[in-house]
């Protein structure tokens, strides 16, 4: 068959993990010169399916075939082999090498081909139309810049198929659409692109055609002829309605499934509120702390935040947000300024006192700081409050107190667990989130700081969790909320500040639309200055 | 003080210190491929001390010191299959693995020598290369350019290591394998294989240092012999992050404080004896508390790799 | 009921895990042993008789008592994920202490005071001889391995310095201190030949079962062991925590040596290691990092070392031997574990890329075979 030259075609592909199907029998056609668009929440499969063709993982049943040949991606290597490139969601550079190091890593020979490898550079380069220096450490480029690495990288050996895994996550939109244009060269070049997305708008702009992933299987095909013919709205409403399907109406309807799929752009969905009438609660003062390592350090921060606000703190993933995070809630010190909590200087106070006066902190890393995996759910929920009476008394455990404390929460955060005493580990991350917001939230808390709230959660605990900052605001609580997302931002802040390395390099009030824009500019201006 | 500085004297310095140099030298070589790929070889006191026992034992029955050093080599491999299978095949703790490879190698070797050699405890006759012209000078050519032939192969070795480490693709691979192995998988690499050459070239370096201890520098086997030069290594890998040349650097100075000990006994100046085998853990010490800062550990060390766990 | 039922199959996999590695060294080294023309039979029947029958089993007692103070105080370390490896310049250096003051001290302040004084001293001398690992790995996360070995080798040295210069028994002419009399050592436990010291042992070890699986403190210690980043974010203070924990565990390591010293010993010689942590570190493993749990794996390790001194003393052998018997455990521990966890998951023995490699050569086996 002609059709099949140009085409990688996965047919029935199946793939379980202990107690999920990820992926159940998923069939599509990649063709060449055209970007094939992969839609679906957190959890829908879309990363399962990547790893399987990138050789990751082998499927349970189903084939793979290129150009109509059948073919086993038992490894990277194979993958690498049959032209496969895989752009992941997570770099794979090396931070301590070189650029031009990472790219030649994993070449065969004896020697290093550096004159050969800065040949191919300069021609990937130009296809992508970038300019990188090949000296420079892996560690020290900037976001975009990294990306485009991580697209050559893929392509060095010669490419047929580029997957890119949530490429935009991460970028601010001037970087999207430069990645936009790099894809459209390497579309007219003859390669085939996978894109993956969770937002709808994307999946849009940038695809010809489209597949929808709803938990683990296929639900939706927009062919490239319906992508043309359809209309925005058409195409939209197809869309919306593969990725929910029954739980179209739960989600509210269709405008408010457009809404949480990101099909249009966010706006402000919080109550306005006088500023001035509001007491602030908690302000910092010019703070500066250096970071861990390689860690962005906290540079001359200062900030207000009033009671019954919230104060959206947008920025490029690792531009210091952690260690903003961290210097309010006491986990690391502040090498000059001041916070202060109700006018009282909390400077040299620690994670359980802060803890104590109602500074609480959701991190972002919830698996692995957030929570122990191999404590009880029980544990978990008290673990900020060990020692302490009732759950404590002389030191000693008190195991009912801490058991009836943990029932009470369970329920109040409808948290799914099989009994109290369930290991953390075994519970979903929408759950283990809740675990995090169930202990921070209660007991007198008065400022939240959320760092990256609902990253990677599926769209209803999404939901669930901005449901949750917003009436802990406007029951008089403050939030500081630390988020990679715009549309996050836009539809929960009052007001929001930008950070850029580290510094607060702009504030805008959310009223009106164009926010995301100014926070963009905000974004590029001072992230660009290398 | 004037006698001090004899010929002869300054002669046998050297002698004394290259004896505790090379197989430091030799051993903080193959840590520093382990290390480099993630590998921690907490063992490699047992796999210097199997090579140590092996290099003697082969000598011993083959009357050559260079076959005798292969079987020190080949030993030192085959006790490193432990960590190989467990920990880079199979992801077992490498602390643990490292323990025991020291326990096995001291209580092996202990038990085996008591069997075949307390009774006569042959001694080795070391090789000397005197290189010809060279050898005739004062002081240096006595030591330096009278030492075995296996100091110069060593040297060698060495240099091979350093162009290997950062001039060829496999170098690259080591690097990566032990500061992000999930880049060398997704670049088509095998991290598997990676580290399991470095711990079996690991191996092989530190069996050539144990067998070098015993065959050259001191001529003979005695159990638990290289009393903590191992864990020496270690240090010297830690603080010289791959970089060859500083790894000798190091070994070198070590020498010079075994040598110090000799010289001093010779110069009729009583020391305790323990003064001088504290001597270098002294001089360890203090470095790591100068440079406790810049002693880097890669966060991937120690760690076993599997693919797709983060 | 199910999970009454799980409960005990749970009980009976610990069990089987735990003696598993024992058996196998045991087979592995029979067979080591074979290889080496002895007769194996023999050879543990040996250490049987001499470590159990006839009033034997109370010399495994004495041997008891710093093998299980060791095993408490690598316990502590290790559920904080902190390597001590330390121990034997720790031990040394205490007991040194302890047997070169004892002889001089008791007279003066009489028997009570003496032994509280110099208790109190080894405590201190071995916990202080952690410090600085610990202020290295708390300040600047400088791996404690090797510090602490760097500075168990200092110790040794030390210690025989301390012997030939400071605590010489004038009327030796071999380098030791002197000799405590028989009277004044630590009292037997009535009506046996097991000193009191064996009584402290297993307090202790309740006291910190007690500590660990009770206590905020023993929560704090798993919290900051098995996740650090977590107990950073709960407020754990990790450089206190590691400090402790080191103190904490040379401590124990101290009172194992002034109990051994004072109960079994009587003085110190030179060039003397019994090496205790080394072969003890194992069992702590097997017993899962539980203090009343290792005390029947203690109990038999003193009964191997006590009976297989003189068992390989009987057949020609090093007493060496006992180290590659706790390396083979060693080994066979890290296997029953991982099959173990292995089976638990219900994955695959094999890694991914190893089962690859396995299943390759019978994939091509299964298609010749299909094709004759």
């Amino acid at each position: 068959m002609s059709s099949s030259t140009g085409v990688v075609a996965l047919k029935g592909i199946t793939k379980a993990f202990p107690g999920v199907v990820a992926n159940d029998n998923i069939s599509l056609d990649i063709h060449s010169g055209q970007v094939h668009c992969l839609l679906g929440e957190n959890g829908a499969g879309k990363s399962t399916l990547i790893s399987i063709l990138a050789g990751l993982q082998l499927p349970d049943a189903g084939t793979i075939e290129i150009d109509g040949t059948p073919v086993v991606i038992g490894s990277p290597k194979t993958a690498v082999k049959h032209g496969i490139g895989v752009v992941h969601q997570h770099s794979t550079l090396v931070p301590s090498l070189t650029v031009l190091e990472n790219l030649m890593l994993g070449e065969t020979g004896l020697r290093l081909q550096e004159k050969r490898a800065r040949a191919r550079l300069e021609e990937l380069s130009g296809l992508l139309g970038a300019s990188i220096d090949p000296r420079l450490l892996a560690s020290d480029l900037g976001l975009g810049q990294q990306q485009q690495v991580e697209i050559a990288k893929a392509m060095w050996a010669g490419s047929r198929l580029l997957i890119l895994d949530e490429p935009t996550s991460m970028l601010t939109p001037s970087a999207i659409e430069n990645l936009a244009e790099s894809i459209d060269r390497l579309k007219h070049q003859g390669l085939a692109v996978v894109f993956i997305t969770h937002k709808l708008r994307e999946a849009h702009q940038m695809g010809d055609c489209v597949t929808v992933l709803r938990s683990g299987r296929k639900v939706g095909f927009l062919s490239p002829e319906q992508m043309s013919g359809f209309t925005e709205e058409q195409a939209q409403a197809e869309i919306l309605r593969a990725m929910f399907g029954d739980d179209l109406s739960a989600a509210g309807g269709l405008d408010e499934a457009a809404d949480l799929a990101g099909a249009s752009e966010a706006t402000r969905e919080v109550a306005a509120i006088d500023i001035d009438e509001h007491p602030v609660i908690l302000e910092l003062d010019g703070v500066t702390s250096s970071g861990r390592t390689m860690d962005v350090m906290v540079h001359d921060v200062s900030l207000q935040l009033h009671q019954g606000e919230i104060l959206g703190v947008a920025g490029i993933d690792g531009h210091g947000q952690t260690g903003l995070a961290e210097v309010v809630a006491g986990q690391r010190a502040a090498t000059q300024g001041a916070v202060r909590f109700d006018g009282a200087d909390i400077t040299k106070l620690g994670v359980r006192e802060r803890q104590e006066l109602g500074a609480r902190y959701v991190t972002d890393d919830r698996l692995h700081e957030g929570t122990v995996g191999n404590l009880s759910v029980a544990l978990n929920l008290v673990l900020k409050r060990i020692g302490k009476p009732p759950f404590w008394r002389f030191g000693q455990i008190n195991r009912s107190a801490v058991n009836a404390e943990a029932r009470r929460l369970i329920d109040q955060y409808t948290i799914r667990t099989p009994s109290p005493a369930t290991r953390a580990a075994a519970l979903s991350g929408g759950n283990i989130q809740k675990i995090l917001l169930a202990r921070e939230l209660g007991d007198g808390a008065r400022v939240l700081v959320v760092n990256k709230p609902t990253y990677g959660l599926d769209l209803k605990t999404v939901r669930l969790v901005h449901e949750l900052l917003r009436s802990f605001a406007a029951r008089g609580g403050a939030v500081l909320l630390i988020s990679t997302e715009m549309d996050e931002i836009v539809e929960l802040s009052h007001r929001v500040s930008v950070i850029s390395k580290g510094r607060i390099v702009g504030h805008v009030d959310n009223n009106g639309s164009g926010t995301a824009e100014k926070v963009g500019q905000l974004m590029i201006g001072g992230g660009n200055d290398d | 003080m004037n006698d001090l500085l004899t010929a002869a004297f300054i002669s046998a310095f050297l002698v004394a210190c290259i004896a505790g140099a090379v197989p430091l030298l030799l051993a903080s070589v193959g840590e520093t491929i382990g290390e480099q790929s993630g590998v921690l070889n907490l063992g490699i006191e047992g796999v210097m001390l199997v090579g140590a026992y092996t290099g003697y034992a082969v000598t011993i029955a083959s009357h050559s010191v260079w076959i005798g050093m292969l079987g020190g080599a080949v030993g030192g491999i085959v006790l490193s299959l432990l960590m190989l299978v467990l920990n880079t095949l199979f992801g077992l703790n490498q602390i643990v693995i490292g323990i025991a490879m020291t326990l096995a190698g001291q209580g092996i070797t202990s038990v085996l020598y008591q069997e075949k050699y307390a009774q006569s405890q042959p001694s080795i006759s070391p090789d000397r290369w005197r290189i010809p012209g060279l050898s005739g000078i004062p002081a240096v050519g006595s030591s330096i350019f009278s030492a075995s032939g296996m100091f110069w192969v060593a040297v060698l070795l060495a240099i091979v290591v350093a162009y290997l480490l950062s001039r060829t693709n496999w170098g690259l691979s080591i690097r990566a394998a032990g500061q992000k192995p999930s880049s060398l998988d997704a670049a088509g690499g095998s991290v598997m294989k990676t580290r399991s050459q470095a711990v079996l070239l690991g191996g092989f370096f530190s069996g050539l240092g144990g067998a070098y201890l015993s065959l050259i520098s001191t001529g003979a086997f005695t159990p638990f012999m290289t009393a903590g030069v191992g864990y020496i290594a270690i240090v010297v890998t830690m603080l010289s992050r791959g970089r060859i040349w500083v790894v000798a650097a190091i070994s070198l100075l070590y020498g010079v404080t075994q040598a110090l000990g000799t010289a001093l006994q010779l110069g009729g100046i009583s020391v305790p004896t323990q003064v001088i085998t504290m001597l270098p853990y002294l001089v360890v010490m203090v470095v790591l508390l100068i440079f406790a800062r810049s002693v880097y550990i890669s966060p991937v060390l120690a760690a076993p790799y599997a693919r797709g766990a983060r | 009921m199910t999970t009454e039922r799980t409960g005990t199959r749970r009980a009976v996999d610990i069990v089987v895990r735990s003696v598993l590695p024992v058996v196998f060294a045991l087979i592995v080294g029979g067979i080591i042993l074979l290889a080496l023309g002895k007769n194996p039979l023999k050879y543990y029947g040996d250490i049987v008789v001499n470590g159990v029958l006839g009033g034997n089993l109370q010399n495994s007692l004495v041997m008891m008592t710093p093998l299980l103070l060791m095993a408490i105080a690598l316990i502590v370390v290790f559920r904080g994920q902190l390597w001590n490896l330390g121990y034997d310049g720790q031990y040394l250096l205490g007991a040194v202490f302890v047997g070169g003051l004892a002889p001089q001290l008791i007279p003066k302040i009489g028997l009570g005071p003496s032994y509280i004084a110099l208790i109190v001293l080894s405590i201190a001398v071995a916990a202080a001889w952690t410090l600085v690992p610990a202020w290295l790995k708390a300040r600047f996360g400088t791996n404690e391995i090797i510090t602490t070995l760097v500075m168990s080798s200092i110790g040794v040295g030390g210690t025989g310095l301390l012997i030939e210069y400071l605590f010489q028994d004038p009327a030796q002419r071999t380098p030791q201190t002197r000799t405590m009399n028989t009277a004044d050592m630590l009292p037997y436990i009535p009506g046996t030949k097991v000193h009191v010291g064996f009584i402290v042992a297993i307090v202790a070890a309740v006291v910190f079962q007690f500590i660990l699986s009770r206590t905020s403190f023993g929560l704090r210690l798993d919290i900051f062991g098995v996740n650090p980043k977590a107990a950073r974010h709960v407020g754990i203070n990790s450089r206190t925590m590691t400090i402790v924990l080191f103190l904490i565990s040379g401590g124990l390591i101290g009172l194992a040596a002034a109990l051994d010293v004072m109960g079994q010993w009587g003085y110190v010689r030179n060039n003397w290691n019994p090496a205790y942590g080394d072969t003890i570190m194992p069992f702590v493993f097997l017993a899962r990092l539980s203090p009343v749990g290792s005390i029947p794996f203690v109990l038999f390790y003193s009964i191997f070392a006590t009976g297989g001194t003189v068992a390989s003393i009987d057949s020609g052998l090093s007493t060496d031997f006992n180290m590659v018997i706790v390396a083979l455990i060693l080994v066979f521990m890290t296997i029953t574990e991982y099959v173990g966890s292995k089976r638990e998951l219900g994955q695959s023995y094999l890694p991914d890329e190893l089962r690859d490699a396995v299943r390759r050569p019978f994939a091509a086996l299964t298609g010749r075979s299909a094709q004759a």
